[in-house]
């Protein structure tokens, strides 16, 4: 056997899942670190920046998301997984949460309907099909509900997980200027409301902040996924 | 390790067998979620809380959630799939997406520290 040309090279990797997962975990680590060297700044957040530069990449080598999910799909599985741990962070909040039960019920109760019909209202308001309303109604809970959400209301599982990591991230990159211009020092309130709003992405940024707030965006991550996974097939039960 | 990744994983199995056996219309990982909160619950009251906050399935669950962010990249990059739809619809999107969260972040810290404040106000200073 002689030895592969670039290009024979070329072809056997594009097409070879390892290198499609070596690239999203290499440019996530690298995304990271320039995180921490921003010192946290919302404006650098890690999942943007890998999404973009991923895209990127596809791009400029034609390659098909196919192909790249391939090999990311090992990633992608991990989701699942990811979401069942949310019941950890919920068990050691367990004493916060008795103390603040009042306060998070409450919050989850006005919040988690508040974000679904936001989104979907406005939308349809500016003469969104119902396609993208569809798909906008799961977008501040986390990628591995959101997606199951979806399959229950027929709304397409990719453009909704785009949605919510859209939401995700602007969420992450709002809730500090915009707490701290509203003089909102309160980091439990502050934390709940990042998570329940913006799920693992505000929970990310919301830990960079402050260790109780992440606790409390964790908790409202768990809880508005619960919270909108009953919610949204029983309400579309009723309206149909 | 390995038993703190296979109890996620029994959970999330349990989770989606449940799911499909009563034909609820709830996403799997959510009765997940449900059932490894028993699990941990059940090891702290058998053991200490302190067993189950800090045993096997803890030690996975924070490595898992301490790199959340990267398990939303590949269906992220799905973005490239939707292009025409999004960009049809991109003011639409786009508004309905911003003013949400902004109103419902502000919504629900509001509600919080609103609830909050009653909540200590009624109680008896001690």
């Amino acid at each position: 056997m002689s030895a592969a040309t670039p290009f024979d090279l070329w072809v056997y990797l594009a097409a070879s899942p390892l290198l499609w997962l070596t690239i999203t975990v290499g440019i996530f680590v690298g995304a990271q670190r320039l995180a921490k060297a921003s010192g946290f700044n919302a404006l650098v957040n890690p999942v943007l920046i890998t999404i973009v530069a991923v895209v990127i990449v596809l791009q400029l080598t034609g390659t098909r998301y196919d192909t790249y999910f391939d090999g990311a799909q090992f990633i992608h599985f991990i989701l699942g997984p990811a979401t069942v741990a949310l019941a950890v962070p919920l068990y050691r909040a367990r004493q916060l949460v008795r103390a603040k039960a009042l306060p998070i019920l409450a919050a989850l109760a006005v919040g988690a309907p508040f974000a679904i019909a936001s989104a979907t209202i406005i939308a349809f308001l500016l003469g969104a099909g119902r396609e993208i309303i569809l798909a906008l109604v799961p977008k501040s809970v986390t990628a591995g509900i959101a997606v199951g959400i979806a399959g229950e209301i027929g709304a397409e599982p990719a453009l909704t997980a785009v949605l919510v990591i859209a939401t995700g991230i602007l969420g992450a990159v709002i809730v500090t200027p915009l707490m701290n211009a509203h003089k909102i020092t309160d980091y439990a309130a502050r934390g709940f409301a990042a998570g329940l709003t913006s799920h693992g992405i505000g929970t990310a940024r919301a830990y960079q902040v402050d260790q109780i707030a992440g606790s409390f965006a964790g908790l409202a991550m768990a809880l508005n996924g619960l919270a909108t996974a009953i919610i949204v097939p029983l309400a579309f039960g009723v309206f149909g | 390790m390995l038993l703190g990744l296979f109890a996620l994983l029994a959970c999330q199995l349990a989770g989606e067998v449940i799911v499909r056996a009563f034909a609820w219309p709830v996403p799997g990982p959510v009765i997940g979620i449900v059932l490894m909160f028993a699990v941990l619950t059940l090891h702290g009251h058998l053991r200490k809380p302190e067993a189950a906050e800090q045993g096997p399935i803890a030690k996975v669950a924070d490595t898992l959630l301490s790199n959340l962010g990267l398990v939303f990249v590949p269906a992220g990059v799905g973005i490239s799939q939707h292009y025409g739809l999004i960009l049809d619809h991109g003011l639409a999107l786009v508004v309905a997406l911003v003013v949400s969260t902004v109103l419902t972040l502000l919504v629900t810290v509001g509600v919080f520290r609103l609830v909050s404040r009653l909540q200590s106000s009624r109680r008896p200073v001690p």
